[in-house]
């Protein structure tokens, strides 16, 4: 497979106003995240009044880098994989800025959201539920090239094919439909459609949550595979913290709404500096009887709060092991510690400003 | 098969075939284990490797058509499972052998309260008054580390947590003092530090009250820190089994090494990329005849392909039904 220079997006009614350079510097950030909010309403009573909003993701902001993958942890309810769907514009942000490439696509609509499409790309958890059941294998994958350009039918043929090879499907398989493929496979073709418009940045929401063990690493490995050979970015999102060690270059952790800590990946599993990272990475079991054996465990008290009614102060205050005053009044800012480590916790300091 | 005390359980060559519009499905093969008092049992298997049906099966909890025990013995404290009266068995389910089901909000009623569903049971199978039943039951919800639980008992299933919620199911299991308790899969629903509660708890609960676990997984590492025996399972067939630290240590079957290099860990060296195991699993419209793993083997040697191999004690209480073996790299002998 092949990368297409440039990949221009259609000329748009908007393209002045956003007007923007192609090819961001090498170190600059593929997408930076400013400010992320995405609040729903909650309506209650006969006549739907607004009553509250749930802050689904408070204030999140990061950046991925070209050719890396960044790992989006946490618990179900934390915000991960709705900040993965805002990023994809998928929802309309309440507040904050997207920067793909420097060009804040947060407020964009229409026309000029739909040229962006093809750079950005979603893999779903569950590849039953996203692939549509009576579209055979081979328009599943077309479907994109359809909608985005115009394809003579034997090129296009040929690209469902080269996709169908570069995914580790049989070609043959083109004319079948998703229930006669198994659950890998079917994740197989969710990648293949993603694949299709060459995008330079995947969102992958949970893509092996659903699949068996030996199942899982089949697909993981693919993904390494893709993002080696076509210079792929990713924002893996996932509870699996041993997956996410495996395939991240860095690690953001969330818990209810907001980022705690964002760490290289060493940095962060020798080494977690959030009280709730440490519980996390604590709290997951090791294929080895003897590092169980060994291991201290930090058990965490009480449930996730509901994200509607935070506790005030840290959000994780009300579980925290190593709570004080201060976390019940003050919400921590995440602050840089240098060396690409940002924590959220009034018991990290800044070490630059200790020197 | 095991050196302490006798067995509560003791399952021998179970078979279970389902028969289905498109033909028989044979998910159970020849299945033997024994579980003793305070004794935690891992099961490992991926999905279709019979695990759950293996223990649906010995409390006859699968409806019959389309399921059928076409083989093997289910003794519980010497009775014959197999054939015991509809009376006997509810005994035994409700009573003598509890379970814990993965999902806990399709196994509670949602219309009745937690309360109701607790008592309910322990007076139809102890013959509690109602307020003793009442009282049993603050007790168990309190024992499984539910807070305020006296007043908790007036809630519905929907007002706890999934957490809570399996909380409720075990306490429930607990219910009657079993002797063996079944949990399949109880913590896959559940986010990491809830599971690492829940984990908890059964490691204190065994402590305190001494019944057998059998805890049926995909887990590798979740057995790793609270099993005593691991038994991996593949097409309705237990491939291994062993002591845990045995099996984790020296992993004879392919399939368990496979599936142990599949995981990545949150511990210890980093491997660039992780072993996959090509191919599914097999689909049984027949009980295996040769190996069932054969054609997703990195070992495999034209043995494998015409006979299945038994499960060959191979070190101290340690057995593989393989015919490659792993310590010489080379066939088996045998």
């Amino acid at each position: 497979m092949t990368w297409p220079a440039g990949g221009t997006p259609r000329p748009t009614r908007r393209a002045v106003l956003d007007a923007a350079p192609e090819a961001a510097p090498a170190a600059a950030p593929l997408l930076r995240v400013e400010g992320l909010k995405m609040y729903f309403p909650i309506y209650k009573g006969v006549l739907r009044r607004r009553a509250g909003e749930i802050k689904a993701v408070d204030d999140v902001s990061f950046e991925v880098r070209a050719g890396e993958t960044l790992g989006l942890v946490g618990e179900s309810g934390c915000g991960k994989s709705t900040t993965g769907r805002a990023i994809l514009r998928l929802y309309e942000p309440t507040a904050g800025a997207i920067l793909l490439d420097g060009r804040d696509i947060a407020h964009l609509d229409g026309d000029a959201l739909r040229s962006l499409r093809p750079k950005m790309q979603m893999i779903f958890q569950d590849p039953q539920a996203s692939l549509n059941p009576r579209m055979t294998v081979g328009s599943i994958i077309a479907e994109p090239l359809d909608e985005h350009g115009r394809m003579p039918r034997a090129e296009r043929r040929a690209r469902v094919l080269e996709l169908m090879d570069a995914v580790g499907l049989n070609r043959s398989f083109a004319n079948r439909y998703p229930h006669e493929f198994s659950g890998g496979q079917r994740q197989r073709i969710g990648i293949a459609r993603a694949l299709a418009l060459n995008p330079r940045f995947i969102v992958c929401d949970e893509p092996i949550a659903a699949l068996d063990v030996s199942i899982q690493a089949q697909v993981v490995n693919l993904l390494e595979d893709l993002q080696e050979r076509l210079g792929l970015t990713y924002l893996f999102i996932s509870h699996d913290l041993s997956m996410v060690r495996h395939l991240s270059t860095r690690v953001a952790v969330m818990y209810l709404g907001r980022l705690v800590e964002v760490a290289p990946r060493e940095a962060l599993y020798d080494n977690p500096l959030h009280p709730y990272t440490q519980a996390l990475i604590s709290a997951v079991p090791s294929p080895d009887p003897e590092v169980e054996a060994r291991r201290r465990r930090i058990i965490l008290r009480g449930d996730v709060p509901s994200p509607a009614n935070p506790p005030p102060g840290c959000a994780f205050s009300s579980r925290c092991p190593k709570v004080f005053d201060r976390c019940r009044v003050e919400v921590p800012p995440l602050r840089d510690l240098g060396e690409g480590r940002r924590a959220a916790c009034h018991l990290v300091e800044d070490p630059r400003r200790a020197a | 098969m095991l050196d302490g005390p006798a067995p509560v359980l003791e399952v021998t060559g179970l078979q279970t075939v389902f028969q289905t519009r498109d033909g028989a499905v044979h998910a159970v093969n020849g299945v033997s284990f024994a579980i003793a008092p305070g004794e935690l049992l891992g099961v490992v298997g991926e999905s279709g490797s019979g695990k759950s049906v293996t223990m649906m099966s010995l409390m006859r909890l699968l409806p019959s058509p389309p399921a059928e025990i076409t083989g093997g013995a289910i003794l519980y404290q010497g009775r014959d499972v197999r054939t015991m009266s509809d009376r006997d068995l509810r005994e035994l389910r409700g009573g003598e052998i509890g379970f814990v089901f993965q999902d806990p909000m399709t196994s509670l009623n949602p219309v009745f309260t937690v309360g109701y569903q607790l008592i309910e049971p322990l007076r139809a199978h102890l013959g509690l008054s109602k307020a003793a039943a009442r009282a049993r039951a603050a007790e168990l919800l309190k024992l499984v580390g539910i807070p305020d639980a006296a007043s908790r008992l007036d809630d519905y299933p929907h007002q706890f947590s999934g957490g809570m919620r399996q909380r409720v199911m075990i306490a429930m299991a607990l219910s009657c003092d079993p002797k063996v308790l079944i949990a399949d899969e109880p913590t896959t629903a559940l986010d990491v530090t809830i599971q690492a509660q829940i984990l908890e708890l059964i490691r204190e609960l065994r402590a305190k009250l001494g019944m057998g676990i059998i805890w049926i997984t995909h887990d590798l590492g979740l057995v790793a820190g609270i099993a005593d025996r691991v038994m991996v399972m593949y097409a309705g067939l237990v491939v291994e089994h062993g002591p845990v630290a045995e099996l984790f240590a020296n992993p004879l079957h392919p399939y368990t090494r496979a599936l142990l290099g599949a995981v990545p860990s949150v511990t210890g060296p980093r491997a660039r990329r992780l072993r996959t195991i090509e191919g599914q699993p097999p689909i049984l419209t027949a009980a295996p005849e040769a190996c069932p793993f054969a054609p997703r083997c990195a070992h495999v040697f034209n043995r494998c392909r015409v006979e299945n191999p038994p499960r060959l004690p191979v070190r101290p209480g340690h057995d593989v039904a393989c015919w490659w073996d792993a310590e010489t790299d080379a066939p088996r002998r045998a």
